[in-house]
């Protein structure tokens, strides 16, 4: 069988439609490509050929018995935050090495029962705290484009699988851009959608206020398919959204005429490449042509993202990650003096250098008499960063701007400095900081030729105009089907 | 805002990380440029201001009081680092 490798979600489920191709022919030709690539990429950290292909036979079964699910037989790579009984669920930490699932998380199961094929679990920054997956125990992951690269973070595996066609698509989780930040240094589409319309429920918890699950794939459409599978109310997570499920393909193919684009002046000054903003006007005049209009206008709080966030999201994980003592699961020294001591090495054992950062910051902020003035402070300036998008959208539909200020960055230039790499964030945490949904779509390159992002951020609940601004756009453009030669 | 080795061995004991004296120095400058980017914050004013943690506002959903799982003890307890007859195994705590 020959198989185009970088076959979207789309056109993969019309050859299984069409019975041009199995589910088992599918499977077998990302495992081959697996053990090919994943040796030089590093994106996987498990595969597990007999697990997956027994899904895939199962899949095929379904079909031959009539089932008509959406995305039946179309393979699927998890991110190793998901939970997936029987998988090994590692994190990307040392913490969780040998820890297997002992239940599925709800976004998984969901996209099973919509009939997709597990191909494996992808690496990742450990505990998701990372922008270049270099925090992860299991090790880098390369950007397929530039092996000299990072994939961005903390999806790097999920970015550098879909993009190397090792999978037509991923899921992937987004706490400060993890989803967005990678989508652009991999030349994806990748959507974080509005807090609360994925379940968190089976997703390993980093910073529960903030966490969401996305799709990783190549268009835009593909992404609507695969939030249609993702997405539903879930009892067994207390912020899901009570809500009748939508088909967020709906609008597609609505033309831009009327569509009103909001620029915050913010995302476009000092700080972003010169030669990104280059791209970012481009591919604006490529909206305006479609009968966008753009709007300039100004979300002076945003500016205070970066630190909200860096309060939010270590005092969330401080708290989060207690869970791991050394007790009923994850890693344990092997040597200690008592309870406390076995405590405390086991985690200093098992955590790696960023975690154990943010974990004594969000220590520092929530310990007596700071509380005020770090946790209640970030979270009143929540307050005014979603006031200050509302303002906005009155007068625009989605805002956007480039997804990150610089393009995929060699391994080791931030890694020395938190602070550095923390800024890489700074378009992206916004949305995480507010709710709202956001996604990154490829939109050219820079002077290296490396690959830059429109990020559209749009109103609660808004996915579906986001996915149809950002399906006309790659109707009119190509840079969302170029390959890396690998 | 400046950390003491003396704040970072305190937040290292509350958090239940050891650190050696050796990561002392290197945590407390790391820290310390972070919150010089945390403290920029400081600077607006707040006051009014209701905070937010959920932008749709939404309020938790109660659920009815019955029991809703089976008993799984074993297939979790084999995750556990050291378990016997059902228990977790931690060093003794009561002499």
């Amino acid at each position: 069988m020959s198989w185009n490798t970088f076959a979207t979600v789309a056109e993969t489920k019309r050859a299984l439609d069409e019975k041009k191709v199995s589910a088992v022919e599918l499977a077998e030709h990302y495992l081959a490509r697996a053990d090919v690539l994943n040796p030089t990429l590093n994106a996987y950290i498990t595969l597990d050929r007999e697990k997956t292909l027994a899904e895939a036979k199962l899949a095929d079964a379904r079909r031959t018995s009539g089932d008509t699910a959406p995305l039946l037989g179309v393979p699927i790579a998890h991110k190793d935050i998901y939970l997936i009984d029987g998988w090994r669920t590692t994190c990307g930490s040392r913490m969780l090495e040998n820890f297997v699932a002992p239940y599925t998380s709800t976004v998984v199961a969901n996209m099973a029962a919509a009939g997709m094929v597990t191909l494996g679990k992808l690496n990742m920054d450990e505990f998701a705290m990372g922008s270049s997956n270099e925090t992860s125990y299991f090790g880098t992951v390369k950007n397929p484009w530039d092996l000299s690269r990072v994939p961005g973070g903390s999806s790097g595996g999920s970015a550098a699988a879909v993009a190397a066609g090792l999978s037509p698509a991923s899921t992937g989780t987004d706490t400060g851009g993890s989803i967005r930040q990678p989508a652009m240094f991999c030349n994806l589409t990748g959507l974080k959608p509005t807090y609360g319309v994925c379940s968190r429920f089976g997703i390993i918890a980093f910073a529960s206020s903030l966490d969401q699950a996305g799709p990783f794939a190549q268009t835009a459409e593909d992404c609507a398919l695969l939030l249609n599978a993702m997405a539903g109310f879930d009892p067994h997570d207390a912020t899901s959204l009570d809500r009748p499920r939508e088909d967020y393909s709906r609008d597609l193919a609505r033309p831009l005429a009327g569509l009103r684009i909001g620029l915050p002046k913010e995302f476009f000054g000092e700080g972003v490449a010169p030669d990104i903003a280059k791209a970012v006007e481009a591919a604006l005049d490529v909206y305006r042509k479609l009968g966008a209009t753009t709007v300039e206008i100004s979300l002076p709080n945003v500016k205070y993202s970066v630190p909200a966030y860096y309060v939010v999201a270590p005092a969330e994980a401080s708290s989060n990650l207690s869970r791991y003592d050394g007790v009923r699961f994850g890693h344990r020294a092997e040597q200690y003096d008592d309870l406390l001591d076995m405590y405390k090495k086991s985690r200093a054992e098992g955590f790696g250098a960023e975690v154990k950062r943010r974990i004594l910051i969000g220590t520092y902020v929530l310990s007596h008499g700071y509380y005020d003035a770090y946790y209640l402070q970030a979270g009143k300036l929540r307050r005014l960063i979603a006031e200050d998008f509302k303002r906005a959208y009155e007068v625009c539909d989605l805002v956007m701007g480039p997804t990150a200020p610089e393009s995929a960055f060699q391994f080791g230039a931030k890694s020395d400095d938190p602070v550095k790499m923390y800024l890489n964030d700074i378009f992206t945490i916004c949305a995480n900081l507010t709710g709202q949904p956001a996604m990154s779509h490829p939109c050219g390159t820079d002077d290296n030729g490396q690959h830059v992002g429109m990020h559209v951020i749009g109103n609660y609940l808004d996915e579906a105009r986001m996915l149809n601004a950002a399906h006309q756009f790659q109707l009119a453009t190509d840079w969302h089907k170029r390959h890396p030669s690998i | 805002m400046s950390l003491t080795t003396q704040d970072i061995e305190r937040i290292a004991h509350l958090a239940r990380i050891a650190v050696t004296p050796a990561d002392v120095a290197d945590v407390q400058a790391k820290l310390t440029g972070i919150f010089k980017l945390i403290d920029e914050m400081q600077s607006v004013n707040t006051h009014g201001v209701e905070p937010m943690s959920h932008g749709l506002d939404m309020v938790l959903r109660l659920r009815d009081d019955v029991v809703t799982e089976v008993n799984q003890r074993d297939k979790f307890q084999k995750n556990a680092p050291a378990a016997a007859d059902g228990y977790y195994l931690v060093p003794r705590v009561i002499e």
